[in-house]
């Protein structure tokens, strides 16, 4: 036995325990913590720690190349393991509805107001230039298919309104989903375009809004201004909603990055980038209920009164469920785990 | 290190030439190399991808996630291509909603999972870690995902905006502001791209290095009487030595190991007894190497290579 060399020995005797960790961990990774049983969780921080200490060890005795490169691996797979998230998709998602996104939300007032003043002002502009002269709807004019216009006659207009029962279900599924993929990737842009310090925001914010100001003034001067209101705020209140998010995530970002304060500036876009894309990912869930919305809601309902109680609450709802304070009664292990 | 480059200079110019460019390129890849203190006072050595190994890993998952599309859109057309428009319309949109998903969500969701890395990165050996070495987060995986936007959709959109039609040079400023973030990982110590910044994260190795034999094994024993080096013969390399051979060993063929065995034959001064296999004799020599060259190194002596005493 002396014949043998100390790294050689020192293998041998530890080399079980490694093995063992590494069926563990394949187990974990592959199938999830619940591939493991009660004793493979309690063996699992020893087997951990020992791996850990063997590295540290093989490096200062062993020159076996293979044996420190298996460790290395080894133990930062059982690191990020060990230390790493381990709740389920179901958990982390119950945990972003019940916690995460209406605190990040909360966490963003100021940008979200800055967000608002920037879509609803430039809305308020152009409207407020177009009723003072019609001309200038053809400045804020975005596509050149859409009939829309000072030239179109106002019952074409008042047609657009309410024509939507014309439509079969299927058009509109159609309908639907062509507006949550494109505005959802609209919300996305203006999330990462933040990063520009908020500037290429705020001006998808202000060219958007205008459009909507424009649009508005167009039918306000046909006298069909309560009627519009009513056919864009059934979806709109959620959409335009998602849209001054995605806005303010934006700003949150640009902020960040521009002003870092105490922290650095690497520090400072960390803290508000995961901020930031919680509230993101929150507008696409909200664009797609604006999608459904406007997609079936606003084209099978053709009443104006329905129309108005269905925007304000959900108007309502949003505020209550990003705004009202709560206590938050959650599992505390979801909590430590997640 | 400070001490190999004090050690006894090489014999020739060339061996001085091809030493200097063996430290080199080991200190450049010391460069990717980040210390993870582990809460157990453990340092964990992490390798951090570099941008080659990521745009390879990035291919991957595009012509992954192309290949999705094209089959769902090819079974879509053909199992709604004897219906009727109306149907078409409505599988349309179900298509659109689905490339928008998997344009957003592919990423994150392989992320999120157990293996923190999409196809591609598995396949390439790479994982996405939080820089602070704590869980990798929810939220940080939407943050660097979200970010591909601005990183790959932008430059792609104002490439083809050229054709549509947008005057040339808008598409040209627009496709170099664009390219800024494309090759940001280029220009930062830890390849990050803006996701990264964004989200906190970075991308390393994640190496499945299998155990392998321990040569020393088999050189034991009976096998030390036949092969009994004398000190100065054992003195004759160093560590550098030491894990070419592990490595010829392990991989090379058997007439590069001849010729090794027949060098190594030659420098040490060992007569080949008659019978003798070049395999025996070169692991014998590792393991009586390796004990040597561990037994200085547990008195603090790490002697880097040959030309080091």
């Amino acid at each position: 036995m002396t014949d043998l060399l100390k790294s050689y020995r020192f293998r041998e005797e530890r080399e079980g325990d490694w093995k063992a960790l590494e069926t563990l961990l394949k187990r974990a990774e592959g199938q999830g913590v619940r591939a493991l049983s009660d004793e493979d969780i309690l063996a699992l921080p020893r087997l951990y720690r020992q791996a850990v200490s063997s590295l540290s060890v093989a490096r200062s005795i062993s020159l076996d190349t293979n044996v420190i490169a298996y460790l290395e691996g080894l133990c930062s797979r059982a690191y990020f393991f060990v230390y790493g998230t381990r709740s389920t998709f179901t958990e982390r998602m119950a945990l972003f509805f019940r916690r995460d996104w209406p605190r990040a939300v909360r966490s963003a007032g100021w940008s979200t107001l800055l967000a608002f003043a920037c879509l609803f002002g430039a809305a308020a502009l152009s409207f407020t230039l177009c009723m003072i002269d019609m001309d200038w709807f053809w400045a804020f004019h975005a596509s050149i298919f859409d009939e829309r216009t000072p030239n179109a006659s106002t019952d074409y207009l008042r047609s657009t309104l309410y024509d939507g029962g014309a439509h079969s279900e299927d058009a509109l599924a159609a309908f639907a989903g062509q507006l949550f993929s494109h505005n959802s990737q609209i919300a996305l842009f203006a999330f990462a375009l933040g990063f520009a310090f908020g500037l290429p925001t705020a001006l998808l914010l202000l060219y958007n809004g205008t459009i909507i100001g424009a649009f508005v003034a167009l039918f306000t001067d046909r006298g069909l201004g309560f009627e519009v209101i009513g056919w864009l705020m059934i979806h709109g209140v959620t959409e335009l909603f998602a849209i001054v998010l995605a806005g303010a995530a934006g700003f949150v970002i640009g902020q960040a990055v521009a002003f870092p304060g105490k922290l650095s500036r690497l520090a400072s876009a960390r803290e508000a980038g995961r901020r930031a894309a919680l509230i993101a990912a929150g507008c696409v869930v909200m664009l797609f209920l604006a999608a459904l919305l406007e997609g079936f809601g606003r084209q099978m309902i053709n009443s104006d009164a329905i129309r108005y109680t269905i925007a304000g609450t959900t108007l309502i709802l949003w505020l209550a469920y990003f705004y009202v304070p709560r206590v938050a009664r959650l599992d505390p292990s979801l909590e430590a785990r997640a | 290190m400070s001490d190999v480059a004090a050690g006894a200079p090489p014999g020739t110019v060339e061996a001085g030439r091809r030493r200097r460019l063996r430290l080199a390129a080991a200190k450049a890849q010391q460069k990717y190399v980040r210390d993870l203190i582990t809460p157990e006072g453990a340092a964990l050595r992490l390798r951090i991808a570099t941008f080659a190994e990521r745009a390879g890993a990035f291919t991957l998952d595009f012509i992954f996630q192309w290949t999705i599309v094209l089959v769902v859109l090819f079974s879509i057309a053909f199992a709604t291509s004897r219906l009727g428009f109306e149907t078409q319309n409505v599988a349309g949109a179900f298509f659109m909603v689905f490339y928008f998903i998997l344009r957003n969500f592919y990423f994150i969701w392989f992320e999120m999972g157990r293996k923190a890395a999409t196809p591609g990165k598995r396949i390439v050996g790479l994982r996405v870690a939080a820089r602070d070495g704590s869980a990798l987060r929810a939220d940080a995986v939407f943050a660097r995902n979200f970010m591909r936007e601005i990183e790959v959709g932008l430059p792609f959109s104002f490439l083809f905006m050229g054709e549509e039609g947008v005057a040339g040079w808008i598409a040209l400023f627009g496709l170099l502001w664009a390219g800024i973030f494309m090759f940001f990982p280029l220009f930062n110590k830890d390849k990050l791209r803006v996701g990264d910044i964004v989200a906190g994260t970075w991308v390393i190795h994640a190496p499945k290095q299998k155990l392998l034999k321990d040569i020393s094994a088999t050189a034991n024993g009976e096998n030390r009487a036949v092969f009994a080096f004398t000190p100065e013969q054992v003195d004759a390399y160093g560590i550098h030595e030491l894990q070419v051979l592990e490595k010829v060993l392990r991989n090379s063929p058997d007439d590069v190991r001849a010729e090794v065995a027949a060098r190594i034959r030659k420098k040490i001064g060992w007569q080949a007894q008659p019978g003798e296999a070049d395999v025996a004799f070169l692991e014998a020599y590792y393991a009586a190497l390796r004990r040597r060259l561990e037994q200085r190194m547990l008195f603090g002596d790490r002697k880097e290579d040959k030309y080091d005493r």
